[in-house]
């Protein structure tokens, strides 16, 4: 058995374990349970990214769209949280985000 | 061969952990203890992986003088694994907190001290 075929075994393995995440994201009763589910799958994208590169013997090619990916991941993650933040609560906010006691 | 076995050890005690995190995501019963599992068991599964894999790249590496590119692909993978230890607390850190605010009330077990006051869910 080469460590190419064993590559292949951990992106099954990786793939199936996103399966739980998968639910939890059709499932999940509230949006941020959702999200962090999303996220999950997010960063284990990323190594999944690698795993590719591996079993294609093209590493130095498939690491710099595992790093964009992952970029891309924190931002979304982010970028959703501040909106949740600023909306779910209902509350007014002033420029800097700091809510508004009335 | 060392180098691989190594490498191979690593790689499945990250997918150990990445199943503990899959398996919390699913079980566990308010959106804290949720969030606790996917960050942790995320962040530390991807960090064994991609470690592993740096690892590996170390077999075909015999010279500094001709098989300098396979350092260069193990520093970037050391980089994205860092990047991912930096970054996936931080979003975790983010989206917690975005649910403090109103999203989900902690349950506590009946019997359990309760310093929320009323401010949870009993099961």
């Amino acid at each position: 058995m080469t460590f190419e075929d064993f590559a292949v075994g951990v992106g099954l393995a990786i793939f199936f374990l996103m399966l739980p995440p998968l639910w939890r994201i059709i499932k999940g009763p509230s949006a941020l349970d959702r999200i962090v589910a999303v996220n999950v799958i997010g960063t284990k994208t990323a190594v999944l990214l690698i795993v590719i590169g591996i079993v294609f013997k093209r590493v130095e090619m498939f690491v710099d769209f595992a790093l964009a990916y992952a970029l891309l991941n924190f931002t979304g993650s982010l970028a959703a949280a501040r909106f949740l933040h600023k909306t779910k609560t209902g509350d007014e906010v002033d420029e800097e985000g700091a809510a508004i006691e009335s | 061969m060392i180098v691989s076995v190594i490498s191979a050890i690593f790689i499945l005690v990250g997918i150990v952990f990445f199943a503990g995190a899959a398996i919390g995501i699913i079980r566990f019963p308010d959106f804290y203890t949720r969030t606790h599992a996917a960050g942790k068991g995320d962040t530390l599964s991807s960090l064994l992986v991609i470690t592993g894999f740096a690892l590996y790249q170390l077999n075909g590496f015999e010279s500094f003088s001709e098989d300098w590119p396979i350092l260069l692909v193990i520093l970037k993978l050391l980089g994205v694994s860092i990047f991912i230890l930096f970054t996936s607390p931080t979003a975790t850190h983010a989206l917690m907190d975005a649910g403090w605010e109103e999203c989900s009330k902690p349950k506590i077990k009946e019997g359990r001290p309760n310093h929320l006051g009323d401010d949870s869910d009993q099961f």
